[in-house]
């Protein structure tokens, strides 16, 4: 890079000005690859990676001796060899996977004791359900109308569900089962929660010994139990302290527990990210004027939870692996209306399938909530990177 | 003391557990007086602006502003803190909200002004400090004097009686010091009331009517501009003027 003499300052500023552009030209790396490479790219960059020292060499040949003692076989049963329809006769014959199982059993496995020929019900229930989930995820629809949009959606829901009038049949929640408990349980534990950590959080915080020392006890009480004995607590303990003649369903003690369970565990999520939010930011509202719930809600809470959509997401994705738990307590979600259809004698022997298959199912929930993490993150990002 | 005080501390004390950050301190401010503070790191002077509205609460003494009496009443701490401003070291601007945003968001919830009303007001008041075309940028992409000079406009769409400055110039490059110096003179010739704690001596002799020195939580003294350069009483204040002037 050639640079000319300055023949006087003003030259030399200007010179001066464009040196960090300059500079920017990129560092050459050091290695194999700051060498012209000669031959394939990708031969050279298995080279450089791959087989660039003996242990590395030795790590990449354990690798590919693992991945092909281990990937075709799966690929066989999986796929290659496995059974696809037909009776648990053509199973047994078969060396790979026996997905007739899954055929056979779907309809146990998603919706469980709910009355067979009703099944449309759940089905449209949930298919509602998982809709407005996917409508509330995309900005365009944030605003109140998605509100009314929830309200009438829930109301169709529990037509659907109970029944009973528009010439419905009833059908009584403990005969619901399958993957509505599942998803309901679920969202309903997260939308419950998140609020409820919110002010866990900030109770946590508060100025206020009594507030304060109550938040702590609930959340380390919560932390420290295992869930299930949260549930069994929930759906055991808690009717011998109601009074007499008055029951709370067993759905809404399990949906209790999990809520609880879970808003203690979140409410740690974003008290992180209220106390990564600068004193300067709370000292300028105070300087403003604005008072404890308007500076909470305008200023502190939209940045603290843009910090801890990471975290959140994962107690969310934890809290829907939890659902499968209730079981417990006698509910029949997903997994447990899953392992009741490998009782059936005639399919026994076919319980891996089964499982799989409802392992797949819980697999996409909490991928695309993986995934949307990801692109709200960015969303919530794109201004305020400092 | 003044009879028309808008600004009045009497004796005021206070500690951090054990160390004593201001030790009765005494000072009498009259409505658009401007007042500098300067004294070396740690005299209490932050402290001190800081217990005007209430950031920081002292324990003995008592401080009046504008007739009403800074105590635990959450109620006539939020009145005082309508009537004044305050600019920090470090902006503090809200980095998720729009420039706009920023100056007009106190306005509507605290002052409870209709949106269009404050949104025109602040847009004059963004003309002012001379960046009307960043009104809709995040903090995060302005420069630093940029930044302080939003801030001071955002304390300035509360319409306040005072103004708090807190080392305004401290954070900022060398090159930004003048633009946020030249609104602060600015403001300084429309009559706002002015407590402002800064190392600008420049500044300071330009703008101030009077200047107060602190060292160790104390006053040590304050008087005019004329006299504190030109015939500084005690040699705790010229051994500080030395220091500060030999740059």
């Amino acid at each position: 890079m050639s640079k000319e003499v300055p023949t006087n300052t003003t030259a030399w500023a200007a010179s001066y000005e464009e040196e960090p552009s300059q500079a920017s030209v990129p560092p050459q790396p050091n290695g194999v690859t700051a060498l012209k490479p000669l031959g394939w790219a990708p031969v050279n960059w298995a080279k450089a990676n791959l087989f660039d020292t003996p242990l590395n060499t030795g790590l990449t040949v354990l690798c590919l001796a693992i991945l092909w003692l281990t990937v075709p076989p799966m690929v066989n049963w999986l796929l290659l060899n496995a059974v696809w329809s037909g009776s648990s006769e053509a199973c047994r014959e078969a060396a790979g996977a026996c997905w007739s199982i899954i055929a056979v059993k779907h309809r146990l496995i998603f919706f469980g004791t709910y009355p067979y020929e009703e099944q449309w019900r759940p089905f449209l229930a949930c298919g509602l359900f998982v809709a407005m989930l996917g409508v509330s995820g995309v900005r365009a629809f944030w605003r109140p109308g998605l509100a009314v949009a929830w309200a009438l959606v829930l109301v169709g829901m529990g037509v659907l569900m109970w029944g009973g009038i528009l010439g419905l049949t009833y059908v009584a929640n403990d005969r619901w089962g399958g993957l509505p408990i599942t998803l309901m349980l679920s969202v309903f534990a997260i939308a419950l929660a998140f609020p409820l950590s919110i002010l866990l959080a900030l109770g946590r915080q508060s100025s206020l010994p009594a507030i304060r020392t109550f938040c702590i006890g609930f959340i380390e009480l919560m932390r420290g139990v295992p869930l299930v004995s949260v549930l069994f607590m929930a759906s055991v303990m808690f009717p011998l302290f109601l009074p007499e003649g008055v029951t709370v369903d067993k759905l809404l003690r399990a949906l209790a527990g999990l809520t609880l369970f879970t808003a203690a565990y979140l409410a740690e999520a974003v008290r992180g990210g209220l106390q990564a939010i600068p004193k300067g930011q709370y000292e300028a509202a105070d300087a403003l004027g604005l008072s404890y719930w308007q500076k909470t809600r305008l200023i502190i809470l939209p940045q603290a939870l843009r910090i801890v959509i990471p975290p959140i997401v994962n107690q969310f994705i934890s809290c829907f692996k939890d659902t499968s738990l209730v079981t417990i307590v006698g509910l029949y979600d997903l997994l447990t209306a899953a392992t009741v259809a490998t009782t059936d004698p005639e399919w026994r022997p076919y319980f891996a399938e089964v499982y799989v298959f409802a392992g797949m199912i819980f697999w996409l929930f909490c991928f695309s909530m993986s995934r949307y993490s990801q692109w709200l993150e960015r969303l919530a990002n794109r201004y305020t990177r400092r | 003391m003044t009879e028309n005080a808008i600004i009045e501390l009497r004796k005021v004390g206070k500690w951090y557990n054990s160390y004593h950050a201001l030790r009765d301190v005494s000072l009498s401010i009259g409505k658009g007086e401007k007042v500098v503070v300067c004294g070396p790191s740690g005299s209490g002077k932050s402290t001190m602006i800081r217990c005007i509205n209430r950031l920081e609460a002292h324990q003995t003494g008592h401080i009046v502003v504008d007739g009403i009496e800074l105590t635990d009443d959450v109620k006539a701490v939020e009145k005082i803190r309508r009537k004044v401003g305050m600019v920090f070291q470090n902006f503090n601007l809200f980095p998720h909200l729009t420039v706009l945003q920023n100056l007009t968001l106190a306005p509507i919830w605290v002052r409870g002004m209709a949106k269009s009303e404050i949104e025109e007001i602040a847009m004059m008041y963004l003309k002012r400090v001379r960046i009307p075309d960043q009104a809709h940028k995040f903090p995060g992409q302005l420069s630093g004097g940029q930044q302080q000079r939003v801030a001071i406009a955002r304390a300035l769409c509360m319409r306040p009686e005072i103004m708090l400055f807190d080392e305004p110039t401290s954070a900022l490059d060398p090159e930004m010091v003048k633009e946020v110096l030249d609104v602060m003179t600015e403001l300084a010739g429309e009559g706002m009331t002015m407590v402002c704690v800064t190392h600008e001596m420049g500044f300071a002799r330009q703008v101030a009517d009077s200047i107060v020195f602190m060292a160790e939580g104390s006053i040590i003294e304050s008087g005019s501009p004329a006299e504190f350069f030109e015939n500084p009483k005690s040699e705790r204040t010229r051994q500080f003027l030395g220091q500060i002037l030999e740059h």
